[in-house]
């Protein structure tokens, strides 16, 4: 078994409201595995609680058999566990490029005593991560705006801004959440294959959230299906699209 | 040209003084609210706590300066700047992250910080008394007269070493925060925190430890102000926080959460208000045999008497607030 990410049986409700009920879920090693279900089935929740911003009522997350239920969002990052957000989040004070950049982990500058006692060092470090900042604006395909703030940039060059910010560290898994919502098609294809690639050649595992069910059947399999807090189904896109279970929970009981 | 020395102590000199003063309390206190986004009530207090270490310090060693030819309660800044930022750090761990962990709305934390400034002013009053202090205990302040290259000029422009210890920090202050907040890692991951929280900690920014580093610079020059305000007048429990509305109005003048603002406000605050309570009548008397004689020139010309100067801070929060709510410097964000 090589699931990258486990959810054991988790629960999670607000209020009287249950909107995780025992659901458990795993995502393979070097998959981009899919995510899919009725607004209200859960996606964003489930989401929210492996990448550490909600925590859980009950159950267990584990990344590659490492208990990380509840851990912090940053601790979660230098583990390898990368998010983007739904409704594009950006530094809207730094440019495009300073944006990336502000990512890498465990830098030296990091630290005090570094920041004060080794300007060399910390500028070396700095350079490095410039470079690669430029490398990885460049493969989005943003360099021509690596020097505007980023609050200016579109709805969707902040999406690819999101991706870009994955790349300047090693990632182990990246939580994509509706990361095509708002992209024109152009840009969709640049953005799709560019997961590919990540996934390819850096061994990205991807977990996607998405309405989009073209790049759902382009990138994902398999596809996990959530309605009312767990999973109805998983398994290739085929039999997904043709599940009459899942058909009736997106589009409502076949009137007959 | 005696008028003109009398303005340069009276509005360039004490203008600066209290300029530099507020400047580096509302440094803190904007940058409090950049990252954390509450008002900070209980910031003139911790500069009152500052320059109470000081007091005790140099109460124990009153003669340490002398060896360096710095007034003692220099020497013993340092050391009472540590304690202060340690006090601050312990202060956020005690009362405001467990109120940030329930996520209560930012006015609740505004209100337990009211809550921080009457224990604190208490625990202040508890052992320092109630009355003024000097902190030049086995030294005497020393005192720079200028002499004006001018013939007219009889009377020397009067600085004293206080105030340009004051003058040399606050440049310091400047200039390091500069650096630090554009230079360093940390400081843009605080720059970073201010702007999107959840996108810093998806970064893998530990927003923790940029809480402490904010307490920490906030402390640190909290104790300086207190500490040189203490120095220039004299120790009192309550002296810094007669200072809490100047120094909120220099935040927010300088448009709140940006910390250059925070500097620029106080230095307008500070001057406005030495300039406010000038008396322009001196200014004036010099030409007083040009003006047509139905013109007398009344004895004081002051725009408000100096009791009230108060008001002239609150004034200028007033007009900021009405006509450019942001501030000179667009704030909100480091």
């Amino acid at each position: 078994m090589s699931a990258i990410i486990e959810v054991q049986h988790a629960r999670k409700a607000f209020g009287g409201l249950t909107v995780i009920d025992d659901c458990s879920i795993q995502v393979e090693r070097g998959s981009i595995t899919g995510m899919i279900g009725p607004n209200g089935a859960g996606k964003s929740t489930l989401f929210n609680i492996i990448a550490g911003t909600l925590p859980l009522d009950s159950g267990r997350v584990l990344l590659d058999g490492e208990d990380i239920t509840s851990l912090p969002a940053d601790v979660l990052f230098h583990k390898g566990l990368l998010r983007t957000f739904q409704i594009a989040h950006e530094f809207s004070h730094m440019t495009a490029l300073e944006n990336l950049m502000m990512v890498p982990p465990r830098q030296e500058g990091e630290s005090l005593f570094s920041a004060w006692f080794k300007p060399g060092e910390v500028r070396r470090q700095e350079d490095e991560v410039r470079r690669r900042a430029l490398e990885v604006i460049d493969f989005i395909g943003l360099a021509h705006v690596r020097n505007e703030l980023a609050g200016n940039l579109s709805g969707g060059q902040k999406k690819l801004l999101e991706l870009g910010r994955t790349m300047m560290t090693e990632a182990r898994v990246v939580l994509l959440d509706e990361i095509a919502a708002g992209v024109n098609r152009t840009l969709l294809g640049d953005l799709m294959t560019n997961i590919e690639r990540l996934n390819r050649e850096l061994g990205y595992t991807f977990l996607v959230i998405e309405h989009d069910m073209d790049m759902i059947a382009r990138l994902c399999d398999p596809v996990i299906v959530l309605a009312q807090g767990s999973v109805m189904m998983e398994g290739s896109i085929k039999d997904v699209q043709n599940n009459p279970e899942v058909i009736e929970a997106y589009f409502g009981a076949p009137t007959e | 040209m005696n008028e003109l020395v009398f303005f340069l102590n009276n509005v360039v000199v004490s203008g600066a003084v209290a300029g530099s003063i507020y400047a580096m309390g509302a440094i803190g206190v904007t940058l409090v609210f950049s990252i954390m986004r509450f008002a900070h009530f209980a910031h003139a207090d911790m500069m009152t706590l500052g320059a109470l270490l000081v007091l005790a310090l140099t109460t124990l060693f009153p003669e340490a300066g002398l060896a360096i030819g710095l007034p003692t309660a220099i020497v013993m800044l340092p050391v009472a700047m540590v304690i202060t930022a340690i006090a601050a750090v312990g202060i956020d761990r005690v009362f405001y992250r467990p109120l940030r962990a329930h996520k209560v709305k930012p006015i609740v934390i505004v209100i337990g910080s009211l809550g921080v400034t009457l224990m604190l002013q208490g625990l202040i009053r508890l052992f320092a008394g109630t009355s003024a202090q000097s902190l030049y205990i086995a030294e005497r302040k020393a005192i720079f007269r200028l002499e004006m290259p001018f013939e007219l000029a009889s009377r020397p422009v009067i600085i004293t070493e206080p105030q340009v210890i004051l003058f040399v920090l606050t440049l310091v202050a400047v200039v390091g925060l500069h650096l630090f907040l554009s230079r360093s890692r940390l400081g843009k991951a605080m720059r970073a925190m201010s702007d999107n929280p959840d996108l810093a900690r998806a970064s893998g920014i530990n927003t923790d430890t940029i809480v402490a580093v904010t307490w920490i610079i906030a402390g640190g020059l909290a104790a300086v102000a207190g500490t040189l305000l203490s120095l220039d007048v004299a120790f009192k429990p309550d002296l810094s926080f007669f200072l809490l509305l100047p120094i909120f109005a220099a935040a927010i003048v300088g448009g709140v959460g940006h910390p250059y603002g925070a500097i620029a406000g106080g230095f307008v605050i500070g001057f406005a208000e030495t300039l406010a309570v000038f008396n322009w009548s001196v200014l004036l008397r010099p030409l007083r045999d040009s003006f047509p004689t139905w013109l007398e020139l009344p004895n004081n010309l002051a725009l408000v008497g100096t009791e009230y100067k108060i008001v002239v801070p609150f004034f200028i929060l007033v007009a900021i607030l009405v006509w450019r709510p942001t501030g000179i410097f667009k704030g909100k964000v480091i």
